[in-house]
């Protein structure tokens, strides 16, 4: 088996210093709508000013470079054990070189392990099986901040008048932006998920952020509340930094999963404007980034 | 732009206003949640005994402090195999973790600012006028274009505590922030949060 660990470092590198084209994209559209001279204006003309300087001098848009998330689709024949330990090599390697913070501490000893490396959870590594000839490794750097405001909502709840329905749903992804006011880092993206239990709702309202911006879920019913989620956070006035202005929030992403008849719950991942996550394929001999 | 020199007077302190963008530049350490907690119990609160070198830590900074600024921030360091630290990544990290500590450590050392992001709560504007002191938002996320302004690392205290979480003594010039809550009982977060719980109160009432 091939091994990835140079390929893997150049795509943390990538997901460190790179912001993608579609979020620099909405953030300078962002500007348009701030009055100039604001502070919300200037807060994402420092942003764009920082994205171009990371990219240029590969180092970290954000100095939280955040819990790493892999995704790696294989198919048959690969060893799952060893790209783990490629993985948790390159990453290793990606601290010593500074594109990443050592971030993992240990919980009960207050102890950072000093290379990103913590036990079997840290990194995140997903594997998934699947068919043809094609590997692919995505990557999401998740930021403590924007972790933090993440929330989960039973639905019926009372104080927000929210019952089991998508009318609830709109009401609790509300509230939750509400509550985050600047803390995330807005302008931020929003991964809700519908249903689940406790822990798939927190994994799969992360798993659709992966999915690019203005790009909408297939069913319309969905693709409605992710449009109109969108633009009523965006009414709440929060703004960049939570200066106060008319971005608030840069995209929606919903996902509907199965739950139980006794359980509705409504997971909010909130992502920060640094929304950093890459792809590598491998294809035969070739390997490309996105 | 408002330049602002550090160490701060009282003077200067009062006459920043919500709203205003300030250049920062001297001399100040990052502090964040190890480091709070640390003050707190060994030398306000005084529940826990100093120990190793908690002494010589505690008189370093004092003279830092008075006047001084902390800045709430994990960098990503350079050079730390040969000890010639560079600051490559230097961001703000979300204050409203501190609000606990906050006010009790600005009285303590009188220190005159606080950088962070996100703003803080209704017992650090109390402080923010009693002290008295400003805090001031830097832009979360920019820790590259934030870390250009640090020109020098001069120093490290309590490294045992991780990179992030460590006491880092800098030199900055030019270090961009707006004040968002000033020693006169003003805070933009909290009319922010008013302003949008309206607007939620709205929404949800649909």
């Amino acid at each position: 088996m091939r091994d990835l660990t140079r390929e893997i470092l150049e795509l943390i590198r990538r997901t460190s210093s790179d912001l993608p084209a579609d979020v620099e994209e909405r953030l300078r559209a962002a500007i348009e709508k701030e009055t100039p001279g604001s502070a919300a204006r200037g807060a994402l003309e420092t942003i764009l000013k920082n994205v171009e300087l990371s990219r240029q001098n590969s180092s970290p848009i954000c100095q939280d470079t955040g819990t790493p998330i892999f995704y790696v689709r294989h198919p048959e024949g690969w060893s799952t054990r060893k790209l783990r330990e490629q993985i948790r090599t390159a990453l290793a390697e990606a601290t010593a070189r500074s594109y990443m913070r050592p971030n993992a501490v240990d919980a009960v000893y207050d102890k950072n392990s000093g290379n990103n490396l913590g036990g079997d959870d840290f990194p995140y590594i997903h594997f998934e099986e699947v068919e043809g000839d094609e590997l692919t490794i995505e990557l999401m750097l998740k930021g403590g901040g924007c972790e933090n405001v993440g929330a989960q909502y039973s639905l019926p709840d009372n104080r927000l008048g929210a019952g089991r329905d998508l009318s609830g749903v709109r009401k609790a992804v509300l509230d939750a932006v509400h509550k985050a006011q600047g803390q995330g880092c807005a302008p931020g993206i929003l991964g809700v998920a519908i249903g689940g239990d406790r822990g798939s709702g927190y994994l799969k309202s992360k798993e659709v952020l992966f999915e690019k911006i203005g790009e909408r879920n297939p069913d319309p019913k969905l693709a409605e509340l992710e449009e109109q989620l969108t633009q009523e956070a965006n009414r709440l006035g929060i703004g960049p930094m939570g200066f106060g202005g008319g971005t608030t929030v840069i995209d929606t992403k919903i996902t509907g999963l199965s739950r139980l008849p006794a359980s509705y719950f409504v997971t909010v991942s909130y992502m920060c404007w640094a929304y950093r996550r890459r792809k590598m394929i491998v294809k035969g001999e070739q390997v490309l980034y996105d | 732009m408002r330049e602002v020199t550090i160490p701060i007077s009282d003077e200067v302190i009062r006459s920043l206003k919500v709203g205003e963008p300030v250049n920062l530049s001297g001399v100040m350490i990052t502090a964040r949640d190890a480091a709070h907690k640390w003050m707190i119990e060994t030398f306000i609160k005084k529940t826990r005994a100093p120990q190793g070198d908690d002494l010589q830590v505690y008189e370093a900074l004092r003279p830092l402090l008075n006047g001084g600024v902390i800045y709430h921030c994990g960098p990503v360091v350079s050079g730390l195999d040969t000890k010639q630290y560079k600051f490559v990544a230097a961001g703000p990290t979300t204050s409203i973790r501190e609000e606990p500590y906050q006010a009790d450590v600005m009285k303590h050392f009188n220190a005159k600012g606080v950088i962070g992001k996100g703003g803080m709560g209704a017992k650090t504007l109390q402080g923010c006028q009693e002290v008295p002191f400003v805090y001031f938002h830097a832009i979360g996320g920019a820790a590259t274009y934030i870390a250009q302004s640090v020109e020098t690392v001069l120093g490290v205290y309590k490294y045992e505590f991780g990179v992030p979480e460590a006491i880092w003594v800098i030199r900055v010039r030019d270090f961009p922030v707006v004040v968002t809550m000033d020693a006169h009982g003003q805070s933009l977060h909290e009319v922010v949060e008013k302003d949008s719980g309206k607007v939620l109160a709205d929404l949800l009432a649909k």
